[in-house]
């Protein structure tokens, strides 16, 4: 038995539109304070104040939203005591928002035992609304929550099904303003999430279709949101690709991309996106050297998504071809040297970062499991530019 | 061979764990300790506990409780019997079943996560111990 959770999408041209028909009184927006320098928080407040509800705000969030700040948000929300938590932002605001929801239904939980085993109830209180802002982290489509640990440094991967967001608001208004490299960062995630969705060992036919789709619309609109953040199709199916990357590799499981990522991004201080599509590649290499399943897998999405032909082997190399010629084009890192890390302190670092990779869930839930040798070849390699030949 | 949940079959398990340089190797920092609870049903008569201790890769105990009171673990794991079959015989993800709230876990999730590739090794471990299932 799996399950597959979604939120109720509203989506496309005026989609903010869907708060004018929210029930309840109150609304409790959990975002951070770019994006109310941006305007995007007024965008969201106007309807709400055309709704006749009330609404507040904790704009304290900072990126990888740490346990301190999402306990501060416990406390502003029990004041509060909404109708509904709205997380407008990015991945960390969703997250946050996810996070604080939880602290409205349990005052008294620590955010770090978070468990998916406990059932929290929030919705007998408040339902749980994501608005993002970027294409994206897909996090309005999944149920976890990522976290840091300030005190110890260190990154909490957290969830539980229930923060699954009862409603999502896609609406490319939001979106429109990214600057090309956010556009570029984010988008390489969605990549990600989507190719590691669809071929996870976790993953099955219904989370498969979200996974190649969103692979698709990455390689049509990507570029083009890239150089042109005013095309509203681009801005429009990017976004629809994000939270659709998010649907497969949220109810599977990322891939080694993401271990390797997360690894480098906590020691590093890399941007997320940036790392696991920089890694991707490699740990395609990796997985068609030793998993047939994978290659025929790469193969189908290559063919689909690129018109590729010939064999399995040939359509899944087409794919990685694909993948770095798409991140040259966003001017994005293709090895561990492009992000502009000392090479004596990252060869210093590779124990740590093979410790945390292989501590990851994600590297067990790929067809071909690396042991911690293997993950050092790939840091080694992935760093000078190497493309993987074991 | 040994019937699972037996004090036979944790003798074996405790063996085929300290024997397993992949499990120690991952489990080097862990300290912690668990009840496994088998919990009524189909063959499963009466609810049946298994206390496991993990310290810095090794395994210090594996014992069937009769007394609850006897330990009190950092975590419990529950479950039917069959999904600890399926969990033990790698049908199932340890990590899936508590999402999908086939299995239950008390304790710090955070802390297991972090240790996932120790605990996949358990899991290795247990799918290879020469195990007898009941009816």
């Amino acid at each position: 038995m799996w399950n597959f959770s979604s939120p109720l999408i509203s989506y496309g041209d005026n989609a903010l539109e869907y708060l004018l028909q929210i029930r309840g009184k109150k609304a409790f927006i959990v975002t951070d304070k770019n994006i109310v320098k941006l305007g995007l928080l007024k965008l969201v407040t106007d309807q709400l104040d055309a709704a006749g509800k009330k609404w507040e705000v904790f704009d304290e969030v900072e990126p990888e939203p740490s346990l301190i700040t999402i306990k501060k948000g416990g406390q502003a929300v029990a004041k509060s005591q909404p109708d509904w938590v709205i997380g407008v932002g990015g991945g960390s605001v969703m997250d946050a928002a996810k996070a604080i929801i939880l602290l409205l239904a349990r005052p008294d939980l620590e955010p770090d035992a978070l468990s998916t085993s406990e059932t929290y109830n929030f919705r007998d209180k408040a339902r749980l609304m994501a608005i993002p802002t970027t294409s994206g982290t897909g996090s309005e489509a999944t149920w976890a929550i990522v976290l840091t640990d300030t005190v110890l440094g260190r990154k909490l991967g957290l969830g539980t099904p229930e923060c699954m967001p009862d409603v999502a608001i896609l609406d490319p208004v939001m979106v429109m303003g990214m600057p090309p490299l956010i556009t570029a960062d984010t988008g390489m995630d969605v990549l990600c999430h989507a190719i590691e969705g669809y071929t996870s060992a976790w993953g099955t036919t219904i989370t498969d279709g979200p996974g190649l789709i969103a692979t698709r619309r990455v390689f049509q609109y990507l570029v083009r949101a890239y150089k042109d953040g005013s095309d509203l199709e681009a801005r429009r199916e990017m976004m629809y690709a994000a939270t659709l990357g998010g649907m497969s590799f949220g109810n599977s499981m990322a891939g080694l991309g993401h271990s390797l990522g997360h690894a480098l991004g906590a020691l590093f201080h890399v941007p997320h996106g940036r790392t696991v599509g920089m890694f991707l590649p490699y740990t395609m290499e990796y997985l068609i050297n030793g998993s047939k399943e994978t290659t025929t897998k790469y193969a189908e999405m290559a063919r689909f998504c690129l018109g590729a032909s010939g064999d399995d082997k040939a359509c899944a190399k087409a794919l990685i071809a694909a993948v770095r010629k798409l991140a040259k084009t966003l001017a994005q890192p293709l090895s561990v040297k492009d992000c502009g890390i000392d090479k004596a302190k990252y060869d210093q670092a590779i124990p740590e970062l093979v410790d945390r990779a292989l501590n990851e869930t994600m590297t067990i839930t790929v067809t071909r499991i690396p042991e911690s040798g293997d993950l050092s070849k790939m840091f080694t390699y992935a760093y000078q530019g190497k493309p993987i030949d074991f | 061979m040994a019937t699972y949940a037996t004090q036979e079959w944790c003798d074996l398990f405790k063996e085929a764990l300290n024997k397993n340089t992949a499990w120690s190797e991952a489990a080097k920092t862990w300290e912690g300790d668990f009840y496994f609870v088998i919990e009524v049903g189909g063959p499963i008569k009466k609810t049946r506990y298994m206390y496991v201790d993990l310290w810095h890769g090794v395994c210090r105990a594996a014992e069937m409780v009769t007394d609850t009171s006897k330990y009190k673990p950092e975590f419990v794991l529950q479950a039917p019997y069959q999904i600890w079959k399926r969990i033990s015989t790698k049908q199932l993800d340890s990590t899936q079943s508590i999402i999908t709230k086939q299995s239950k876990l008390t304790g710090n999730m955070a802390k297991i996560m972090r240790y996932t590739k120790a605990a996949n090794e358990l899991t290795n471990t247990t799918a290879k111990v020469q195990t007898e299932w009941e009816e």
